[in-house]
């Protein structure tokens, strides 16, 4: 265990003159009404983890209809609702928000050496907002539900019944709570550093969430601005997206997609943040390549926005513009390649501790690969148009949304446990969840790959029967990986039986949030810390921060 | 490894289907070799390196530029040329050859609609002559909708007010699934088509009499069906009311005056003439602005219009 004194120069004794944020003070309205990001980041992970289950129960629903070709358990009408629902509710409400606002809001300010987050209020702000979204989302299932799914094409979402105003109204609510949370994390990077942190002594975390902040903040407006201008065609029939009313309906994907395939990224750059602060620790040896993996994560997050089309290649597009963002679709591959090589190359020659977090790092690894190389079948224009709406593109963007943004948020919700809340969960059960997940996941999805590739449609309520086979070996996936995910939500809430008393670095990490005690007190430390050498260094004798140049 | 392919792709039926699947088996290689290789360095680095005392020192590695380079510049590599393949399978299916076979498709909540250049018209059963290249021109009456064949690996979306167009040479005798794939709600799963991939012969005989079900039905179904696909109805009614066109209602066997200043019995003869020499004779009260249907019904279909109009009494 590393001692804190090492990480920070003032006040890192750990003596707890204040009781522990979680405590002091007590009672719901003082959680209410907190400006904590650590609690605001904590009340963001209750709310994720719900909704995670909800939106799970739904795909549950989903693979057991699918057990047979024709009807299972539900109509047509009452499938297109749930599958709706299970991608409206996984998107916007857990995997956007997940790891920003969960081990975001918490863990960023603390590797920053900061008491909080730039503007605490519109931090709490950003959670109630998500809270009437995530309401108002519900709120459909009482108007009719939605049945456009989650992507909302016109014409069809202007002329079908049901709570489809609502609802974009509730992603549009859901919008400005993430806009809030990017304001907030670009603020606290440029501002809060702790003294003597430049910005390549930052943890590779605060990189990651920066750059997703900057998505947050510049492609959200736009499908804010879009989904309003669908609600104006429903309520007022201004004609923009239907063709009947002189629109143009391809407007609309253009428009949707100039927020969702960044937003891609708003899932997978947190992803990756965490990546870069547990692979290290587990490894202890310094990161591999500090700025290829601080400024690939820019990259990605710029050139994301210049590669919307590729999701329309099949929609009428000319071919030359089919040709160019195909061609800038492959540029996003190779900062993603440089940096799981990065990773594995930090693990190269260290002394790995097969810990769950590390476990579940890992599985990111693995599943990543397959999302990414999945994707370039995707990205090419002739394979694309074969593989486009078949399940081979629900089996890639479940490999690179669910695969690895839920992988790694469980990777740092292991890894940042003991802080949040001074207790441990049981390892062993930790690590056969972590297999389970695994294991369930290649399951579940593994076999979508293949049903696409042999021409099953996806949003399809019944299915010819030669697809069947395959559709109970991903049912028997899912099983196995719900399963999984049950485990290790019970064994990490068993973990509140056991007493408070966590050392304050566990896992000998070298950033600042293990140089406070665990849980942190409500002003994360005594006093301002200052990082005596810089996030990765685990040499016996660490060189001074600022002493260092890092060139690669 | 055809078994790898023949498992994961249906079987290829058109003719630029061999393309696509070639740079699809590549990129199948590339990810499994990538995975294995991803997989493989890191499961032995953590065997090899894994901690066995609680000091271990392990070495400050920061970067290694030369490593880092051939890391970026062997993918750039690779997906460039995957890029520059996959382009080339796109533009080759881009444009259609000028012989070829125009066929209009119109979608609508959830079946599909084929036209013929003849005018004949089919539900959900497209014909189309072998190792001959056919295009589709294609809308949608409502929703978007997408023409996507699995064994031909095409697809394009079908939208309202635009026309989108694919075109194949269909290489396989036999019948190809058409699905749907762009989501139109309720009947989405539903709204499939077969192509019936003919020979030079049976898609003579598809032209001639029409297909399978066609050739199967009543003369007199046959005949409405003429009667509503065919315009017939826009100036007939069946009802006795009068529309640009006398009614059709009861007709059968009376005497018409015809503007000759003779009188007609309406029988076989008379009806078979109205269609195909409407000016020969025409009922007095009405203009000559009835179209001939020469070459564009075929003989059943004159049979069955006249069962038909017998029909109505
Ligand atoms: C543009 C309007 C129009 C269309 C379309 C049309 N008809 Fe006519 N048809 C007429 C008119 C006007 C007459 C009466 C004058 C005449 O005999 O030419 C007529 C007369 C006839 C008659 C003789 C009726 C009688 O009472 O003597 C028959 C039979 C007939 N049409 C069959 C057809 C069939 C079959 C079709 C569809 C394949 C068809 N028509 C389509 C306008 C039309
Ligand atoms: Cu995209
Ligand atoms: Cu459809």
């Amino acid at each position: 265990m590393a001692d804190a004194h090492t990480l920070t120069g003032t006040g890192g004794a750990t003596a707890h003159a204040h009781g522990d944020y979680l405590d002091d003070p007590k009672g719901i309205k003082s959680w209410l009404t907190t400006v904590d990001h650590k609690r605001i980041g904590i009340m963001y992970l209750w709310s994720i983890t719900f909704f995670m289950i909800v939106g799970g129960l739904f795909a549950m629903l989903i693979r057991i209809e699918h057990l047979t070709p024709a009807k299972t358990i539900m109509d047509a009408e009452m499938y297109n609702r749930v599958f709706t629902l299970h991608g409206a509710i996984m998107v916007f409400l857990v995997i956007i928000p997940a790891i920003p606002g969960s081990l975001g809001n918490f863990a960023l300010p603390l590797l920053l050496g900061a008491k909080d987050v730039a503007f605490p209020r519109i931090n709490l702000m950003s959670l109630y907002l998500y809270w009437i979204g995530a309401l108002m989302a519900l709120g459909t299932l009482f108007m009719g539900g939605v049945d456009t799914g989650w992507t909302f094409y016109t014409p069809y979402s202007t002329t079908t019944g049901g709570g489809v105003t609502l609802m974009v109204f509730a992603a549009f609510v859901l919008g400005f709570s993430s806009i809030f949370t990017g304001v907030n994390f670009i603020a606290t990077v440029h501002k809060l550093r702790a003294p003597g942190m430049g910005w390549f002594e930052m943890p590779l975390f605060c990189w990651g969430m920066y750059s997703t902040a900057l998505i947050q903040i510049l492609a959200t407006p736009v499908l804010g601005i879009t989904l309003l201008l669908l609600a104006m065609e429903r309520l007022f029939h201004i004609g923009i997206f239907d063709a009947q009313l002189g629109g143009d309906p391809v407007l609309f994907q253009h428009f949707f997609w100039f927020y969702s395939h960044p937003a891609v990224y708003i899932m997978i750059l947190p992803a990756m943040a965490v990546m870069s602060e547990v692979i290290p620790v587990f490894s202890k040896k310094t990161i591999f390549g500090y700025k290829a993996i601080a400024f690939s994560s820019v990259a990605i997050a710029l050139v994301g926005f210049f590669v919307w089309a590729h999701h329309m290649f099949v929609a009428g597009m000319s071919v030359y513009a089919g040709a160019i963002f195909s061609f800038l679709t492959f540029f996003i591959a190779i900062p993603s390649a440089i940096k799981v090589f990065n990773w594995i190359a930090t693990m190269w020659q260290g002394s790995i501790e097969l810990k769950t977090p590390m476990l579940y790092a890992i599985s990111f690894l693995l599943l990543f690969t397959i999302g990414g190389l999945t994707g370039m079948f995707l990205a090419s224009l002739s394979t694309d148009v074969h593989l486009h709406d078949t399940y081979f593109v629900v089996a890639h963007f479940h490999y690179v949304m669910a695969g690895s943004n839920l992988i790694a948020l469980l990777a740092g919700l292991h890894y940042w446990w003991p802080k949040m809340f001074g207790r441990m969960y049981d390892e062993s059960l930790g690590r056969i969840g972590a297999v389970l997940v695994f294991i369930g996941f290649n399951a579940t999805f593994l076999p979508q790959f293949v049903m696409g590739s042999r021409g099953m449609p996806r949003r399809y309520f019944n299915y010819l029967p030669q697809f069947q086979a395959l559709h109970v070996a991903s049912t028997i996936g899912a099983v196995i990986l719900a399963v999984g995910l049950f485990l290790t939500l019970a064994n990490l809430l068993a973990s509140f039986r056991r007493p408070k008393g966590m050392v304050d670095n566990p896992w000998g990490g070298k950033t600042l949030e293990w140089a406070t005690s665990s849980p942190p007190t409500t002003h994360n430390f005594e006093g301002q810390p200052v990082p005596l050498h810089g996030p990765y260094d685990y040499r016996p004798v660490p060189a001074p921060i600022g002493s260092e140049v890092h060139t690669g | 490894m055809n078994w790898l392919q023949s498992f994961l792709l249906p079987k290829a039926a058109a003719t630029h289907a061999s393309e696509v699947d070639g740079l699809f088996m590549f990129i199948i290689y590339l990810t499994v070799f990538f995975f294995f290789f991803n997989g493989a360095l890191i499961f032995y680095a953590a065997h090899r390196w894994r901690r066995r005392s609680a000091g271990e020192v392990t070495p400050h590695t920061t970067h290694n530029t030369k490593l880092e380079l051939i890391w970026s510049i062997i993918p750039l590599m690779v997906v460039m040329m995957i890029f520059f393949w996959g382009f080339k399978g796109y533009i080759s299916a881009a444009v259609a050859p000028n012989d070829a076979t125009e066929i209009v498709v119109t979608a609508k909540k959830w079946v599909w609609q084929f036209e013929y250049p003849d005018g004949t018209r089919t539900l959900n059963d497209l014909h189309v002559p072998l190792n001959k290249p056919v295009k589709l021109i294609m809308h949608s009456e409502d929703v978007i909708h997408s023409f996507f064949v699995p064994t031909f690996r095409l697809k394009r979306d079908v939208l309202p007010g635009r026309y989108t167009e694919i075109w194949f040479t269909a290489t396989e005798p036999g019948v190809q699934q058409v699905f749907c794939a762009e989501y139109c709600g309720k009947g989405h799963s539903d709204m499939l088509a077969k192509i019936h991939v003919d020979t030079d012969e049976q898609y003579e005989t598809f032209l001639r009499e029409g297909d399978e079900q066609v050739r199967q039905m009543p003369l007199k179904d046959l005949g409405r069906l003429v009667y509503e696909n065919k315009g017939c109805a826009t100036c007939h009614s069946v009802d006795g009311t009068r529309g640009q066109g006398p009614s059709w209602k009861g007709i059968f066997g009376q005497v018409h005056q015809g503007t000759d200043g003779k009188g007609h019995l309406v029988d076989e003869n008379y009806i078979r003439e109205s269609i195909l020499y409407p000016q020969a004779v025409v009922v007095q009260g009405f203009e000559p602005i009835m179209p001939t249907f020469q070459g564009l019904l075929r003989e059943r279909e004159i049979l069955g219009v006249i069962e038909y109009i017998k029909s109505l009494k």
